[in-house]
């Protein structure tokens, strides 16, 4: 019993951060209709920034962790605002040149954190409290767990409220479904665009720099090996719904931890969970294209 | 008569294939003026020449001004209320919302809009998605009067329309006429009859007529030769 | 002289090869037909087939596919197991690697081609996924997991063993590639292959004639993925063993940067493309590890001494400014002599929004 609390709270944390990396993939797909392989350099970025501030930086726990949190934030949402300036809005149209251009992004900026930081993962200062753990049902949780949890809770209700409440948000919500139309409404749609970017980036960061307290170290390849299980999440829930990218990330954590421990306890197969997701998304690409919130297809 | 929006060599080529070439007319101040033409002519492809929405090369003139470097968002901003084809409304948002979207000035025009159309007020929180075909005609009429517009460029809003609902829409556009311009792209030649004062037509992707309505509806040959089709005398 | 000529011709230049004694200093730190040279040249021409097979499906037809790393690793595992795992013939071997190459793309290709576009995409990168996973968790220990799988060289002739014979690995290379290139272009000169362009260009036109795309797809991805199985083949003789590298997104991508660089589209491109590429990752590493970069200042001798830094900058310069590749090269220079003398554009160009 204690086992399945543990892998499902831990399932959800991972589905946490999955969400927080599909939430911005899935928004830029959906209006901007580019694949961002950059993505995951937003979230290696994010994650080198929290290690660089919370190594750096004294004072108390709470006050260095908020720093590095922060620092990851503005770190992620610049990157990503300036790849939209320099490189997604000159392709205007061009949606496989600016697919492309994210490519190469990912492949310099992969480049550039190995070559700064080294290829191997560091530690990272883990404040006492996010390294405790909580009783649940018996089981021992660690609490970083609950932390990536609630700040994708966080990420999720603040994403709504901005598409539901905003004027922006309305016109991001328009240019999922029609952005030439938004533009005949006289709306300088591209401004949606790096908006809707800058968002993505700063997500990412933000999930960057959970990562750090969630795995106790820092890779420079995190990134690139989360991306693919956040287009996974992403495909799955739909391209362009928030709510259908954090039902799958929800379904892809549990199911990834979980298959991955019993393959391994029974049949020896410690990846059968990884296994098991993309066999999911290619049931899900056939049955319903568009996948399960039913998005722009 | 000033002329108020002018379109002087206006070629767009889509996909390889020269979908406008050379077209060239004129539209007055005031009242409205049909844009008419076989399906396939290219009616609508010159409303979205003219917003800028597809790469075009040739002159646009709109009260005297050079639109035709700007972007679309920018043209739309001088003074141009669309209403497309096929009656586009975001049918994820809603009725409320659709209107929201198209509000350009501080002081939106309500009060016009209700007028005009009560149901919409009574279905603001209604879907998009969830509107009858007249409805949602109406949220697209409603949605370029909200903005002082000098001109409105409406793409066959009777199509596939009950009759009912065709002669409602045929009284608003009527009522809208009488303070801003109109260029009303119609197949439905008899709805076109009883708004438009001039006519253009396209043929083979350029100007094959362009002058009083009444002129054209005279002229069954070059009816039958332009369009394809006849028209019915005017009731006496 | 016609193309058939030229092409002949370039055959017997690079057959020749292995008997010219030529330095070429700064593209190649050896003589042409030293070994060391030969092996990188076989290797250029084995990417250049592979990347022209990837060519056709993506350049030519249209079909993004993420995963075309997934045969060629199909068709160097099998080569490779048969031989080291299972002790079969050389001959028994390579058969079956051509049977993975025919069958493996047949199967998932009918899977995925029943979607397209993204969700196309996705399914290619979600099949490959899959392999790569299968290869790294070593399923009854016959993929060597991480640390890959040897070539054992008792079933090898002796003229494909040993350093001194690199110059036979390095003809069969070149007629992979002669191979492949009369393939591609038989393909798509023959009936369906005229129908590739089309389905590239606009597919709903396509079927709105009458003619369902699918089988058109499905042969397509088959050709191409066959022959890059068939490169998967020569590749593990030229390196002696595969490595699970081989199944990851990464060489995907790779192929992605390769035809985007010679030209999507343009056959001759994507071989040159990928020619040029495998040289320049090749050299770029022995550049960054060089002392010239090391005695430069810090904030350059970094990213400098990242070869990937390097490709990714010129991949991104490459698609903001040259995104027709190395083909579009020609056509922009007769392009830029036919502009009037001052320089004004050509006339009937169209102005965009």
């Amino acid at each position: 019993m204690t086992t399945v609390v543990l892998l499902g709270v831990t399932g959800l944390g991972l589905g946490a951060l999955y969400f927080l990396m599909a939430s911005g993939l899935s928004l830029t797909y959906g209006l901007l209709r580019v694949l961002n392989f950059a993505h995951g350099v937003f979230l290696t970025a994010g994650a080198y920034t929290a290690w660089l501030i919370a190594t750096r930086i004294g004072g108390p726990d709470g006050v260095r962790d908020a720093a590095a949190v922060a620092g990851a934030i503005v770190v992620g949402g610049i990157l990503a605002a300036a790849v939209e300036l320099a490189l997604i809005r000159p392709l205007y149209r061009r949606h496989i040149e600016q697919v492309l251009a994210t490519v190469g992004v990912a492949l310099a900026l992969g480049a550039l954190a190995e070559g700064i930081f080294g290829a191997d993962a560091r530690p990272v200062p883990v404040p006492a409290w996010m390294r405790g753990v909580t009783p649940v049902l018996g089981a021992a949780v660690p609490n970083s767990r609950f932390v990536t949890i609630a700040a994708a809770l966080l990420v999720l209700v603040g994403l709504g409220a901005f598409l539901r409440f905003t004027r922006w948000g309305l016109v991001v919500r328009a240019g999922v479904e029609n952005r030439e139309l938004v533009r005949a409404l006289g709306i300088d749609v591209q401004r949606a665009f790096t908006l809707v970017f800058t968002l993505g980036g700063v997500a990412a960061a933000l999930g960057g720099a959970l990562s750090d307290g969630y795995f106790g170290t820092v890779d420079p390849q995190r990134g690139t090996a989360m991306l693919i299980y956040a287009f996974i999440v992403v495909v799955i829930g739909g391209l362009g719904s928030i709510v259908g990218s954090a039902a799958a990330a929800v379904l892809v954590g549990l199911l990834q931890q979980f298959a991955n421990y019993y393959g391994s306890v029974w049949w020896g197969f410690p990846s059968a969970g990884d296994l098991a997701i993309v066999l999911l998304l290619i049931v899900v690409l056939l049955v319903r294209p568009r996948g399960l919130a039913g998005g722009p297809g | 008569m000033t002329a108020l929006l002018e379109v002087r060599g206006l070629r767009v080529a889509l996909g390889g294939s020269r979908i406008l070439d050379d077209v060239s007319f004129t539209v007055p101040e005031g009242g409205v003026t049909a844009l008419l033409g076989r399906n396939g002519a290219g009616k609508t492809t010159t409303l979205r020449a003219i917003l800028g929405l597809v790469p075009r090369s040739g002159q646009v003139v709109l009260a005297g001004q050079d639109v035709g470097r700007l972007a679309a968002h920018e043209v739309v901003r001088r003074g141009i209320g669309y209403v497309p084809e096929n009656r586009d409304v975001f049918s994820g948002l809603t009725v409320a919302e659709n209107l929201r979207l198209a509000e350009r000035m501080p002081q939106p025009r309500y009060g016009l809009v209700y007028e005009l159309f009560p149901e919409l007020r009574d279905r603001a929180g209604q879907r998009g998605g969830t509107l009858s075909g007249g409805q949602q005609q109406m949220v697209a009429i409603a949605r370029a009067l909200l903005n002082p517009n000098r001109i409105l460029l409406v793409d066959e809003p009777t199509k596939g329309l009950a009759p009912m609902v065709v002669r409602r829409v045929i009284e608003v556009l009527a009522e809208v006429a009488r303070n801003v311009t109109v260029l009303l792209v119609e197949q439905n030649l008899e709805a076109a009859r009883g708004l438009a004062r001039h006519a253009i037509v396209l043929d083979h992707g350029t100007t094959a007529y362009a002058g009083p309505f009444a002129a054209l509806a005279g002229d069954a040959e070059r009816i039958h030769r332009h369009l394809g089709v006849a028209l019915a005398p005017a009731d006496p | 002289m016609t193309r058939g000529r030229v092409l002949a011709g370039l055959a017997v230049a690079l057959a020749a090869v292995p008997f010219v004694p030529a330095r070429i200093p700064g593209i190649f730190p050896a003589p042409l037909n030293a070994p060391g040279t030969l092996q990188l040249l076989a290797l250029c021409l084995v990417f250049g087939a592979v990347a022209l097979s990837y060519d056709l499906l993506f350049g030519y037809t249209g079909l993004l596919s993420f995963g075309h790393a997934l045969f060629f690793s199909a068709g160097a595992y099998a080569v490779t197991i048969a031989l080291s795992r299972w002790q079969w013939p050389l001959v028994p071997a390579l058969a079956l690697a051509a049977a993975v190459g025919l069958v493996l793309p047949l199967a998932l290709g009918a899977v995925a081609l029943r979607v397209r576009g993204i969700a196309f995409a996705m399914v290619t990168l979600a099949f490959a996924q899959a392999g790569s996973i299968l290869v790294y968790s070593n399923p009854g220990g016959l993929t060597g997991g991480e640390e890959g799988l040897g070539l054992v060289v008792d079933r090898l002739p002796a003229q494909l063993i040993g350093v001194a014979n690199t110059r036979y690995l390095y003809w069969i290379a070149l007629a992979y590639l002669i191979v492949a290139c009369l393939a591609a272009w038989g393909a798509v000169a023959s009936r369906p292959g005229r129908i590739w362009p089309a389905i590239r260009e606009n597919e709903l036109r396509v079927e709105v004639l009458g003619a369902h795309t699918y089988p058109f797809k499905l042969l397509s991805f088959v050709v191409g993925c066959g022959l890059a199985a068939i490169g998967g083949v020569v590749y593990v003789l030229l390196v002696g063993g595969a490595s699970p590298s081989i199944t990851t997104a990464a060489l995907s991508l790779a192929l992605l940067v390769m035809v985007v660089l010679g030209g999507a589209g343009s056959l001759w491109g994507a071989v040159l493309g990928g020619a040029l590429y495998e040289y320049l990752d090749f050299r770029l590493v022995a550049l960054a590890g060089s002392s010239g970069i090391h005695a430069l200042p810090a904030w350059l001798s970094v990213p400098l001494g990242e070869p990937l830094f390097i490709l990714g900058i010129f991949f991104i310069l490459l698609v903001l400014f040259f995104p027709g590749g190395i083909a579009a090269v020609p056509g922009r220079y007769r392009m830029a002599r036919a502009a009037a003398p001052d320089g004004r554009r050509v006339p009937g160009a169209s102005s965009a929004p």
